[in-house]
């Protein structure tokens, strides 16, 4: 029996999956909330309040780990079992959106006297518009920057961080020579995607064409990022590790293995936590190199969204309304360090005062999306796979940029199919039914 | 009633178990690999295509599927007769009428098939890390060159192997020293007055007395080898450049978190038929040799 086991699991799997569950909430007083990773703990001491003002709803909360989330999310819609709200990653939203999981929230936006679509950083809020309608409110943000060592870039001869790639490529020389190779530049760990991806995106050149039909990784300007990118190594600035060899990248910061870090703002706290007093003024931010002058970095985040089977929407909204509060997200950020993705929560206290902050505040103006369709994820990694094997010198620049594009033409072969169908079928339907397909929507989320 | 319905009537309970959670699954899983069952076709059902053998073609195509199969056998090939070899040494020394402290050698050598691999997984991390690792520091003071465990390709593998066999040899160990328990010891009295060499003793009595259970136990080895997953999962998630990635953690990437199902599905059919093709082998082998 044992023999059989893997066909029979995932047949099993999916079996189970398919069949409809009954839904856990039946009782629309109560509001099943679920969150994702470390989100949970903080925002469970933020909902006193909300339940002083609101003691008619029962919050029943659910913390789901980061690397399970995707799948979990996955799985609750198809079995029918999603709750009335839900923590989402933003770059999960084309998908999500393309599945009709969750519900369009351009209605409540232009009633409510919270949320305020301008106050918010634009990009942030553009990732959870596909194909012009809203489904997720923006919880908090994410990006990339650099995390570097004020001091040992001191002592290699610059008085400040680099703002673009040519001055930081020759700082990181000039740490790398003046160390006699005892330092590195930076860490960026090979099998991370943010790092080359955030470079990517200061090219503007659109990643996928054609309304994301094809790959566009032979354009002129992911070209260069890559050979930018892959160069680093070649140079020996920046040693080819994955983040398992490194292991604890923080220690090594602090003894001064490399000098840049590319990472995202809950390492402040992390920093702030495990190196010594001493050294904390020894270490800061700032705003991501482009390729001339300050560029861009990657639009992540988190966003609150309504699951279209929520039973309970009116609350779910009144919940997003008060996690929106300018003042409720300072207190999640001293709570968690989650970043605001409101202006307007920037203003005071902590977030306003904290010098180290400050590069993320200014880069929060310049971000640029992943393209958004829901086979991202599966590119994504697809172009991190590639490229460290171009690092690892089994492959020219040219050669893994061909790769990329022809493995995600191949992985969007499905959704050319699904686009170009679409579009016969949504004229006919338009003509006789006078409604829109669903299948038209399910596959619009053009670039 | 006559003879055959009463027979039926016995078998139901168990046939129908049988047919609910495992062949019904299995069919339901074939019919899937053969349609293009994805994100698209979850969100509308018209978005669902029959492809016949498309995706088996596809994979057979598909140089990560090559690679990721030729990482399994390599897997199995070095993982079994080693993970074999290590569970008959030691139930060999737990059986020797020399050994002392029998209770805790075995409870010793059988803990860490009950560990956690998750647990475990993260203390080898530590063990092999190529820095701070002890295992490289051992080395270095033997005069060798420290080894990058986790980074270089060439060496993730044996080091997954490694990890597998010292987790699992544990389990076989137990079964194949109940076995040599059950061997008569006259057998062994009559060989020594008769002058066999220990050697001659362990080829001519207990090989043979063992040989049901050695196949039995391979079979199982054999068939939860192919199934590589948890170890690369955890300690290396498949990298380094993809060289620990196996058929099935490109089943679960694939399915689970691309939720490619009809890919999937091809995936797993394709080891199933590996699978038991080499367990029948091995079988059939197993049963020629006790013909002899």
């Amino acid at each position: 029996m044992r023999i059989l086991r893997a066909p029979g699991c995932l047949a099993l799997a999916l079996g189970l999956l398919l069949s409809a569950c009954s839904h856990p909430s039946a009782d629309t007083r109560t509001l099943e909330f679920w969150t994702i990773g470390r989100e949970g703990e903080a925002v469970a001491k933020l909902l006193p309040e909300f339940q002083r003002e609101h003691p008619g709803i029962r919050i029943r909360m659910q913390q789901v780990p980061l690397t399970a989330a995707h799948e979990k999310l996955l799985t609750a819609y198809a079995g029918g079992s999603l709750p009335d709200l839900i923590q989402i990653g933003n770059t999960w939203i084309p998908e999500f959106a393309a599945l009709h999981a969750l519900q369009p929230l351009d209605a409540q936006v232009a009633q409510s006297s919270e949320v305020r679509a301008a106050d918010y950083f634009p990009t942030v809020w553009a990732t959870n518009r596909i194909d012009g309608a809203l489904y997720g409110i923006p919880w908090y943000v994410d990006t990339r920057l650099l995390f570097y060592r004020v001091d040992l870039l001191r002592e290699a001869g610059f008085d400040s961080p680099p703002r673009d790639w040519a001055q930081w490529q020759r700082q990181m020389d000039a740490i790398r020579v003046k160390s006699a190779g005892k330092r590195w530049g930076a860490l960026l760990p090979t099998n991370e995607y943010d790092q080359l991806l955030a470079l990517a995106l200061q090219e503007h050149a659109p990643l996928l064409r054609d309304g994301g039909r094809y790959g566009n990784f032979e354009s002129a300007g992911f070209k260069r990022a890559l050979s930018f990118y892959v160069g680093l190594y070649e140079r020996g600035d920046v040693p080819a590790y994955t983040n398992i060899q490194v292991g604890n990248p923080w220690e090594e910061f602090g003894r001064g293995a490399f000098v840049f870090y590319l990472s995202g703002p809950w390492n402040i706290g992390e920093f702030r936590k495990r190196l010594p007093p001493a050294q904390q003024g020894e270490w800061s931010t700032a705003p991501l190199p482009g390729p001339d002058g300050p560029g861009d970095s990657v639009a992540y985040g988190s966003s609150l969204a309504i699951p279209a089977a929520s039973r309970n929407k009116p609350g779910a909204w009144l919940l997003i309304e008060y996690l929106s509060r300018p003042r409720v997200q300072q207190r999640f950020y001293e709570l968690l360090g989650d970043l605001p993705p409101r202006r307007s929560a920037w203003e005071a206290g902590a977030l306003r005062a904290d010098p180290k902050l400050h590069a993320f505040r200014e880069q929060l103006e310049r971000l640029q999306p992943a393209p958004p369709v829901p086979e991202w994820e599966q590119i994504v990694n697809m172009m991190q796979d590639t490229a460290a094997r171009a690092i690892a010198g089994q492959s020219t620049i040219d050669q893994a940029a061909a790769r990329m594009n022809a493995q995600a033409d191949a992985i969007l072969a499905k959704r050319r199919w699904v686009l170009d169908r679409g579009a016969p079928s949504l004229r006919e339907k338009a003509t006789i039914q006078g409604r829109t397909s669903r299948m038209q929507r399910a596959s619009n989320e053009a670039l | 009633m006559n003879k055959p319905i009463v027979a039926w009537w016995f078998l139901a309970p168990a046939l129908l178990v049988l047919g609910i959670f495992f062949l019904l699954p299995v069919l339901v899983g074939f019919a899937l690999s053969l349609t293009d069952y994805d994100l698209y076709a979850l969100a509308d059902l018209h978005n669902l295509r029959f492809v016949g053998l498309h995706n088996y073609w596809e994979l057979l195509h598909r140089p990560l599927f090559w690679a990721a199969l030729g990482h399994t056998l390599y897997f199995v090939a070095v993982g079994v007769p080693l993970s074999m070899l290590a569970s008959l040494g030691a139930a060999l020394l737990l059986n020797s009428p020399l050994s002392k402290a029998r209770a805790f050698f075995r409870t010793a050598l059988f803990a860490p098939v009950v560990t956690t691999v998750v647990a475990v997984a993260v203390i080898w991390r530590y063990l092999f890390n190529p820095k701070y690792g002890v295992v490289n520091f051992v080395l270095m003071h033997l005069g060798m060159h420290p080894i990058d465990w986790l980074g270089d390709p060439r060496w993730a593998m044996p080091m997954i192997i490694l990890f597998a066999v010292w987790k699992n040899f544990g389990y076989a160990m137990i079964i194949l020293l109940a076995g040599l328990q059950a061997i008569p010891q006259d057998l062994y009295e009559a060989a020594r007055i008769d002058g066999a060499s220990i050697w001659r003793q362990f080829r001519h009595i207990t090989l043979p007395s063992l040989s049901p259970i050695l196949l039995l136990v391979s079979i199982l080895t054999v068939s939860g080898y192919f199934q590589l997953f948890a170890e690369p999962y955890v300690i290396t998630e498949g990298g380094p450049l993809q060289s620990t990635e196996s058929v099935l953690y490109l089943m679960y990437d694939e399915g689970f978190k691309y939720w490619n199902m009809g890919t999937a599905s091809a995936v797993a059919f394709l080891l199933f038929v590996l699978m038991f093709a080499v367990t029948a082998l091995m079988w059939r082998a197993g049963e020629a040799e006790a013909a002899r």
